[in-house]
C-alpha cells in the first residue's frame, strides 16, 4: 500500500516579536499532527514560541527564471533608501 | 500542616518516581525502532520527560529517606520487590498500539493526579507537580490523539487497538487503589486519596475511547501488587536486569 | 563521513568549451558560491549525485541510531540515560532533515527508504560495527561524531541550498555529541582499572573504523573530481582524515590511553601526525555487506518499517476520514 504521509513545511517564531521563519519540513497525516510533530522535531532546544504548518503542495512560489523581471527593477530605485538623502547635521536626528 | 509520617511519604514518593522511571525506560526502548521518524522523535521526548520527572521524585525520595542516597542509588540498586510502580508501567511494549494505549492510560492518570498535587501541603511535591504537569498535558494530548487516530483508522489498526485496550484495562484499577500510605498522605494534605480521582479519570478515558470507537471492557478484573511491591509481574525483573547491569557488575564506580 | 564512496553520476569533468550555456551559467554560480536552490536549473547528474549523497547521509543517521540505541536501556545513571537518549534522538532528527533536503529534489522519503531496505542504497560503514561495552558509547560520540563533524562542518559550504542549510542545523545540534562522548569516556579512562580497560578496548576497536569513515584515499577515490567541482563535496577524503587525526591524537593522550596505532607519530616536517593505513580490504568487505553487523542493522530497520506500516496507514486513514467529515459538514 503506497500511502506516504503528506509533506508539511514548518515555520517557527523563535521569540516574541519576531516573524515566523521557515525551519524545515516533515511528514504528518494532517495539520494537527503536523503541528505536534513540528513541536517534537523542531523545538527540542527551546527554539520556538509559535508554530505554523503549511502542506507543501499549497505553497506557490516564483519561478527562478522570473528573477530578472521580478526583482531587478527595484535595484535602480535607490531614492527609496534613507541614505540617498544628505541632511545637514544641524537639523538633528531624522 | 499535620505531622507527615516520613515512612509513608517515602512510599508515596517511590510510587510516583518508580512509575515514571519504569515507564520512561519502557518508552526509551523504542528509540530507533518506531514506525516513522516523527514518532520516534516524539516518543524519545516523552521518555526524556519521564526520566527528568524520575530524577525529581526519586531525588526527593532519597532526601526523605535520609540515608545519604541519591536518585541513582534508588533507581539502580533496589531489587524488584522494593519497586513501587503500578504494574501497568512495567508491562512490555508490545506493538506500537499497545505502547500508545499504555501511555494514554497512564498519562490520563498523571494529568488528574498532578493537577491535585499542585495544591499539595508539601511544597517540594507541589513544585515537582508544577513542572511535570506541563509535560504531561502534552503527553496526554498526543497519546490521546494517537489512540483516537489508530482506533478510528483502518480495520487492522482498530482491532489492534481494541486488543491493546482489552489487555491493558485490567491494570488500570491499581492506580486507584488505596491503602494506609494513601490514607496518611490524604490526612496530611500531601496527596488526595486515589479513589477520589477515578471519576475524573473515567470521564476522560471514556471520551477518548468513544472517539477512538473502542469499547472499554466491562467488569474488568483489577490486577494489583505493583504499588505495594507485594507482587510485580515477571517483566519487571528483566527490565531491571538490563537497567541495573552496569551498576551491579561494577559497583562503586563513577559514570 | 556519513556519505562514503558516492559514485558521481558521470565520469570526468567537462571543460568550459564542452558545456552548454546553461551548464556554464550553473558552473559560474557554483564558482561564485551562489547556492543552487530546488527550482533552479541543474544538470541531471548533479541532481542524481546529490540525491544519492543526501540519501546515504540520511540513511547513516537513522541506521546510526542502532549501535548507540543498543545501550540506552543499560545506561548506568539517569543522567547518562537522558543524555544518550537525547543524542540518539538527535540522529533521528538529522535523518529527517536530510530526507527533507532530498525531498526538495522530488525524491520521496519512502522511496529512499525502500532503496535502503532493498540493499540498493548504502549507509556509512561505521555503523556496521558493534557497541560492546559502555565505553563504546563514549567512543562513538567522541570519535564517530567527531569524524562526522569534521566532514559536516565542511559540508555547510556545499553548493545545494537545502543540503547546506540542513548541515548548518545539524552542526549546531551535533556540537554536544562529541563533547558528551568524550566526557563519558573520560570517566571510564580515569575510573577503576576495569573501566579503563573498557575505554582502551573501545578506542582500539573503533579507531580504524572511525578513520575509514572518510572513505578511501584520494588516489583510490576516482569519483571525487566532479563532486568537488560541483561543491557537493568540499574537501578531499585525505584532507579531512588528516584533520581528524591531528585533532584527536592529543585527546587520546590526555585520556592516558595507549594509541590504537603504533604508526602514529608527529611529523615535524609535515606539521601533521603520520599514521598507518587502515585495512582497506576490511573497508570494502564491510561496504559489500560483510561487516560484523550489516545483516542485523538492515533487519532491524526493515522490521521497524514493516511493523510500522499499519500505524502509518491507520493514522492516515483517520486523517482522511476526518477531512471528509469536515467537508461534508461544510
Amino acid at each position: 500500500m503506497k500511502n506516504e504521509w503528506p509533506l508539511w513545511e514548518i515555520f517557527i517564531r523563535g521569540q516574541h516579536g519576531m516573524s515566523h521563519r521557515h525551519v524545515g519540513s516533515l511528514h504528518a497525516p494532517d495539520a494537527e499532527m503536523a503541528i505536534k510533530n513540528a513541536r517534537d522535531v523542531y523545538t527540542r532546544r527551546n527554539e520556538g514560541v509559535s508554530i505554523w504548518v503549511v502542506e507543501a503542495k499549497h505553497i506557490a512560489a516564483t519561478a527562478p527564471g522570473d528573477k530578472g523581471p521580478l526583482f531587478e527593477p527595484s535595484e535602480s530605485k535607490i531614492y527609496r533608501h534613507p541614505t540617498f538623502f544628505d541632511i545637514p547635521e544641524e537639523v538633528g536626528h531624522m | 500542616m499535620a505531622e507527615v509520617d516520613q515512612k509513608a511519604l517515602l512510599q508515596f514518593l517511590l510510587r510516583m518516581g518508580d512509575n515514571t522511571l519504569v515507564l520512561g525506560h519502557r518508552v526509551s526502548e523504542w528509540c530507533g525502532h518506531s514506525p516513522i521518524l516523527e514518532e520516534d522523535i516524539a516518543l524519545a521526548n516523552t521518555a526524556l520527560d519521564l526520566i527528568g520527572q524520575t530524577q525529581l521524585w526519586l531525588g526527593y525520595a532519597a532526601e526523605v529517606q535520609g540515608e545519604g542516597k541519591s536518585a541513582d542509588d534508588l533507581a539502580f540498586l533496589r531489587d524488584a520487590w522494593d519497586f513501587r510502580n503500578v504494574l501497568l508501567t512495567e508491562l512490555p511494549n508490545g506493538d506500537f498500539g499497545q505502547t500508545m494505549m499504555r501511555q494514554f492510560l497512564f498519562d490520563a492518570f498523571q494529568s488528574v493526579i498532578l493537577a491535585r498535587l499542585l495544591k499539595s501541603s508539601d511544597t517540594t511535591v507541589s513544585e515537582i507537580a508544577a513542572k511535570a504537569i506541563k509535560e504531561v498535558a502534552y503527553h496526554v494530548e498526543r497519546s490521546a490523539d494517537t489512540v483516537v487516530g489508530l482506533g478510528d483508522g483502518t480495520e487492522e489498526s482498530h482491532s489492534r487497538m481494541q486488543a491493546a485496550l482489552d489487555y491493558l484495562y485490567p491494570y488500570v484499577g491499581e492506580m486507584f487503589l488505596s491503602d494506609d500510605v494513601d490514607a496518611a498522605m490524604a490526612a496530611a494534605g500531601v496527596c488526595p486519596d486515589p479513589t477520589t480521582l477515578r471519576e475524573e479519570y473515567d470521564a476522560l478515558v471514556s471520551k477518548v475511547m468513544a472517539n477512538a470507537t473502542l469499547a472499554i471492557p466491562a467488569n474488568a478484573y483489577t490486577h494489583k501488587g505493583g504499588r505495594t511491591g507485594y507482587m510485580h509481574t515477571e517483566h519487571l525483573g528483566h527490565l531491571l536486569t538490563s537497567m541495573q547491569w552496569l551498576q551491579r557488575a561494577y559497583p562503586g564506580c563513577e559514570w | 563521513m556519513y556519505a562514503q564512496l558516492i559514485k558521481t553520476a558521470r565520469s570526468g569533468i567537462k571543460s568550459r568549451e564542452e558545456m552548454s550555456e546553461q551548464e556554464r551559467e550553473f558552473q559560474d554560480k557554483i564558482d561564485n558560491d551562489i547556492k543552487i536552490e530546488p527550482r533552479d536549473w541543474m544538470p541531471d547528474d548533479y541532481r542524481r549525485t546529490l540525491i544519492r549523497q543526501m540519501g546515504q547521509h540520511a540513511h547513516s543517521e537513522v541506521v546510526g541510531q542502532l549501535p548507540e540505541g543498543n545501550w540506552i536501556t543499560r545506561a548506568p545513571t539517569l543522567e547518562r540515560k537522558a543524555i544518550l537518549l537525547a543524542k540518539v534522538q538527535d540522529e533521528a532528527g538529522h535523518g529527517l532533515y536530510l530526507y527533507s533536503a532530498a525531498e526538495t529534489l522530488g525524491e520521496s522519503r519512502d522511496e529512499l527508504v525502500r532503496l535502503l531496505h532493498e540493499g540498493r542504497m548504502k549507509y556509512s560503514s561505521i555503523f556496521n560495527y558493534p557497541t560492546l561495552n559502555w565505553a563504546d558509547i563514549g567512543a562513538v560520540g567522541w570519535l564517530v561524531d567527531g569524524a562526522a563533524i569534521v566532514n559536516q562542518v565542511a559540508l555547510q559550504r556545499t553548493s545545494y541550498g537545502p543540503y547546506s542549510r540542513a548541515m548548518v542545523r545539524i552542526c549546531k545540534e551535533e556540537s554536544f555529541h562529541a563533547r558528551q562522548g568524550y566526557h563519558a569516556i573520560m570517566k571510564m579512562a580515569f575510573g577503576s582499572p576495569e573501566q579503563k580497560r573498557q575505554a582502551q578496548s573501545a578506542v582500539d576497536r573503533l579507531w580504524f573504523p572511525a578513520i575509514m569513515m572518510f572513505g578511501p584515499t584520494d588516489a583510490d577515490s576516482t569519483n571525487s573530481d566532479q563532486s568537488m567541482a560541483w561543491k557537493i563535496k568540499v574537501k578531499s577524503n585525505d584532507e579531512l582524515r588528516q584533520q581528524f587525526i591531528d585533532q584527536t591524537v592529543p585527546q587520546i593522550e590526555y585520556l592516558g590511553l595507549d594509541l590504537p596505532d603504533p604508526g602514529i607519530k608527529w611529523n615535524e616536517e609535515r606539521g601533521h601526525y603520520d599514521f598507518s593505513d587502515p585495512d582497506w580490504t576490511e573497508f570494502f568487505d564491510v561496504i559489500k555487506g560483510n561487516g560484523p553487523c550489516n545483516t542485523d542493522r538492515l533487519k532491524d530497520r526493515v522490521a521497524a518499517w514493516d511493523e510500522g506500516q499499519w500505524v502509518r496507514d491507520g493514522l492516515m486513514a483517520h486523517a482522511e476520514k476526518k477531512a471528509a467529515a469536515k467537508i461534508a459538514a461544510e
